[in-house]
Formats: structure tokens, C-alpha cells, sequence
């Protein structure tokens, strides 16, 4: 054991909770899954390591030894909890994983299994995503449910439920055969897509736990992808994300302030994870198979030809805005496609086109609605409805940053600039 | 694991159908039956008689009431079921899959509860 002091240890404790804790649970529940008894067990293990590591040192497999400690606190519980032959049969099922595990040996990955148990059609759709989140990345509820707008009791029932359904129900931890895996595999890219855009919704990456959110993002993107190489949605998704995260150095200047897309300067972004992306969605084109992730990543790639071309390729913006539109008929790609149009046809074709939404009660109360109608109103001239329409966009606006650039953008229709 | 695959239908169809229709869809379960028995897989299974020929019971305030018909006067009935042992939800819901009510009415699939 290396001899560390206490907050090194509490340091690696918290690493290692960070980045093993969807491992550990995998491990802990496959054969049992139960997911709350593991997830119950290893919050016992985390505890002896904060009390263990400081004094006796971080040990060399820091993640073994949680999965050793977690299987010995499960089985303490089992043997309480349980009784007769129900508890045989779960004492048999961890004695095989110990076995299966014996000494230091590395933890298997069986995230994916545990993803795809999550989301399993069994499971209500809309409790899939934030249980992934809670067993693979550790989340409590409290910070689920404000993710997803749900009040953090009901959304705490709501995980329990799905995970007594999971062990009642007898739901496998097993990536699904192939006939069956397209469905599925949908509800595992949308989760681990809610994962990204939870931390990207954070630019300024201020906070280390939503930063993380996005690296965990792109990092389950990327487990998904290589363990699942044929399916152009998994190499789709993860091209989008490299696309976003590529960015994120030119999304906000020195002074911290908000820079929209169209003025981010090209040398900011990171050329390597565009490269990647890009190479992502080469391959996933080649297996001829479109989809939702492949469409908005290959927007993002539209995008990113401003870095030699010196303009975004707007007519290709327009023609994919124009395929998600039918596929997914969401409101939001309609904002982007109206944006797409005033670039293409003026910004008189796109106010139209975002006036043809306005009927659209899902977006009364949704910020880059108002904020792309105020500029288009801005671009034809017509400023005092632009400024009503920042005026809200303002209003709904949570992020201080891109409060600030509205406003002045808002200052500025009347200002010298305009 | 245990589960219990219930097959609802609607016994009005079933009743009407002909003769032909009724020897297929008996032949359709033998040979599904068969394949959960080679398979090992069963435990148990029986076709019921239509809820016409229900009776149900219920003591309240200590009186015994025998009622004619069913729990619950639904279109959809229970019609049979059938008890398998597998792995897990997956393989007994390919197995659900299989049974010739499905593709009629529905199959419920409960784990059986260890006790």
C-alpha cells in the first residue's frame, strides 16, 4: 500500500467514486440485480474507505478493494434481510461473483449490460435516462430531478419503483441480441445524450461536477460506440458530442461573456476532437443507416466548415434541419431550421418560417425561441417587436452569461451599432 | 426464475370461429407446448373453460356470496396459462412471444413470487 496522507486519500476516494461508481454497481448487481442492495453496499464501502485510506493508505487497486468490501457489506445485509431459501439462493448468486472475482483482480465493465437493463422495455420510458444516470454515474435524485423538472420525492419513488421492477421482474444485465437491439439502444444513446447535455449546459465548466457530466457523457458515448462499432446512432452520437465539446473553449471570451456560435473565432476549437468527430461520421455513414444523432452531428459538421471555408455551409444546415424536422417533428429543430433559412433566403423567408411556430404553446416559455425571433425581428428592421421578444427571451434566460449577452443585444438595437 | 404466462383473448372470436380455425390454433399450441417441454422449460400449463363457466367467491361480514361469471366482465379473459422456468424476463418473454394467443390477444408475464 502507498503510504498517503488524508486528503490525498479522501482525494482518491472521490476519483474513484467518480469514475467507478457505474462499474461497481454493474459488478455488484449482475447476478443479484438488485441494484438499490448494491448501490446500498457499495455507499457502505465509500464510508470504511474515507475512514480506512487516510490512516492505513490508498490501496494499490483502489477499485477491487470497494468491491471487495461492498461484497462483504451485501452479504452481511442479505443475511439479515433475508431468510430461508430466498436467502441461499442470494448468498449462492454473490459466493459465484466472488469466485468469478477472487483477490486484486481488475473489476469487469459490465456498464453496458447495466445500461441496457435500465433501459429495458419493461422499464417506464420515462424513468430510463435518470436511472441510468443514478446507477452508472452515481447521481442522487435531488439532482436528477432537476435535470429532468421533476419534484425530487416523486422522482426518488419513481427510481426505486424501476429498480424493484428490475430485480422483481427479473430483467437481464445483457447487451440485447440483435434483433432486439435497436430499440433499445435508442433509449440507452437518448440517456447518455441527457448526461452530455447536462454538463454542456454549464460552459463556463465553473462547476466540477457538471463539467464532469460532459466528460462522463462523451465517455459513455465512447463505451457505447467501440463495444457497439456497427450501429452508425452509437458512432452518430458520439460524433455530435466531440462536435459540442470541441467548442467549448470558444463558447465564452476572457471576460467570461457569452459567444454565440457565429462569432466564435475557429482557431478555439480543438481540432482534434473535430477530427475525430468527423472521422466518426464518416464511418457511420458508411454502414447506411441514417438517424437522429448522424442528422445533428452532421449539422455541427456544417458548422465547423467556417474554419476554412470562412462561412457555415448553410444550404446543408437547411436540407439536415430540414430531415430532423419530418423524423422527430420537434419544435426546436424548427427554431434551427428557421435560422437556417434566413441565412439561405434572408431573414425575411426566416422570421416567416419562425412565425409559422408561434402557435406552438411548447415554446411560450422557451428562451432560444424568443431569442432567435428577436434577432431575425433585429435583421428586418422591425425593433420594437425584437425588443419585446429579447425582453422575454431575457426573462427566461437562467444562465447569467447568456443573460448578459441578450441584454446587450437588446441595448444594441437602439445603440450606435444598430 | 419462475413465471406465469397468462393468455387473454376474446372468447366471443374464439367461439365463433370454425371448425378449421379451432383445429389450427389447437395444433399451434401442441406444438408450442412441445417445444417448451423439449426445451425444459415448462412447469406447468392447462387451457380453462370460458368464464362462462366461472363462479366467484367472496366471504364478507362473514357471509359466503357465490357470484356466476367472472372477477371482472372484460372482453379479454383469461383462457390458460402456462408456468416456465428460465433465466430471466427476456427469455420468458420470448417465450410470450411464441404462444399462439399472442398473436390473438395479449400474454401477461408475472415472476412467480418465492416464498
Amino acid at each position: 500500500m502507498a503510504r498517503e496522507g488524508g486528503e490525498p486519500a479522501r482525494e482518491t476516494a472521490e476519483t474513484v467514486a467518480r469514475r467507478s461508481y457505474g462499474k461497481l454497481v454493474a459488478f455488484l448487481a449482475a447476478r443479484t440485480r438488485d441494484v438499490a442492495a448494491a448501490e446500498d453496499a457499495l455507499s457502505d464501502a465509500f464510508a470504511a474507505a474515507l475512514a480506512d485510506w487516510p490512516a492505513r493508505g490508498v490501496p494499490r487497486n483502489p477499485e477491487a478493494w470497494l468491491a471487495a468490501v461492498a461484497r462483504r457489506k451485501s452479504i452481511d445485509a442479505a443475511r439479515k434481510r433475508r431468510s430461508g431459501e430466498d436467502a441461499a439462493g442470494h448468498l449462492r448468486l454473490i459466493a459465484e461473483e466472488l469466485a468469478a472475482s477472487a483477490g486484486d483482480r481488475a473489476v469487469p465493465d459490465d456498464r453496458l449490460a447495466l445500461m441496457f437493463a435500465c433501459a429495458h422495455p419493461a422499464i417506464d420510458p420515462g424513468i430510463r435516462a435518470p436511472l441510468i444516470l443514478q446507477t452508472i454515474l452515481g447521481f442522487d435524485a435531488a439532482t436528477i430531478a432537476s435535470a429532468f423538472l421533476v419534484a425530487p420525492a416523486a422522482m426518488s419513488q419513481r427510481l426505486v419503483r424501476a429498480k424493484s421492477k428490475i430485480r422483481q421482474a427479473g430483467i437481464p444485465f445483457r447487451v440485447p441480441e440483435r434483433a432486439d437491439l435497436g430499440e433499445r439502444l435508442d433509449a440507452v444513446l437518448a440517456a447518455i445524450y441527457a448526461a452530455f447535455a447536462e454538463g454542456w449546459s454549464d460552459p463556463a465548466g465553473t462547476e466540477t461536477r457538471r463539467r464532469n457530466l460532459a466528460e462522463e457523457g462523451i465517455w459513455l458515448g465512447r463505451l457505447a460506440a467501440s463495444l457497439l462499432p456497427q450501429e452508425p446512432e452509437a458512432l452518430g452520437l458520439l460524433a455530435l458530442m466531440l462536435h459540442a465539446e470541441a467548442r467549448r473553449g470558444a463558447r465564452r471570451n476572457q471576460a467570461g461573456d457569452y459567444v454565440p456560435l457565429a462569432e466564435q473565432d475557429p482557431a478555439l476549437w480543438d481540432a482534434r476532437m473535430i477530427e475525430e468527430a468527423e472521422a466518426l461520421l464518416f464511418r457511420a455513414s458508411a454502414l447506411g443507416m441514417i438517424g437522429r444523432y448522424q442528422l445533428e452531428a452532421a449539422v455541427q459538421s456544417a458548422h465547423v466548415v467556417r474554419r476554412r471555408a470562412g462561412r457555415a455551409d448553410w444550404a446543408a444546415i437547411e436540407r439536415l434541419y430540414d430531415a430532423l424536422s419530418a423524423m422527430t417533428g420537434s419544435p426546436v429543430v424548427a427554431i434551427n431550421r428557421a435560422v437556417a433559412i434566413a441565412e439561405t433566403r434572408g431573414p425575411e423567408a426566416g422570421l416567416a418560417a419562425i412565425e409559422a411556430l408561434a402557435a406552438d404553446a411548447r415554446l411560450a416559455d422557451y428562451q432560444p425561441y424568443w431569442a432567435a425571433r428577436a434577432a431575425l425581428l433585429a435583421q428586418t428592421g422591425a425593433v420594437e417587436a425584437a425588443e419585446r421578444a429579447y425582453e422575454r427571451a431575457i426573462g427566461l434566460e437562467p444562465d447569467a452569461a447568456v443573460r448578459r449577452f441578450l441584454q446587450q443585444r437588446r441595448r444594441d438595437l437602439r445603440g450606435p451599432l444598430a | 426464475m419462475q413465471y406465469l404466462l397468462m393468455i387473454y383473448g376474446n372468447e366471443a372470436a374464439m367461439q365463433s370461429a370454425g371448425k378449421a380455425e379451432v383445429e389450427q390454433m389447437l395444433a399451434a399450441y401442441g406444438a408450442y407446448s412441445e417445444a417448451m417441454r423439449t426445451s425444459g422449460v415448462i412447469r406447468g400449463g392447462e387451457r380453462l373453460r370460458p368464464s362462462s363457466a366461472a363462479t366467484t367467491v367472496r366471504v364478507a361480514d362473514g357471509k359466503t356470496k357465490v357470484l356466476n361469471g367472472p372477477y371482472a366482465e372484460t372482453k379479454e379473459q383469461l383462457g390458460g396459462y402456462f408456468l416456465i422456468d428460465v433465466p430471466d424476463l427476456d427469455a420468458a418473454l420470448s417465450w410470450a412471444a411464441r404462444c399462439p394467443g399472442a398473436s390473438h390477444g395479449v400474454i401477461e408475464v408475472r415472476p412467480i413470487w418465492p416464498m
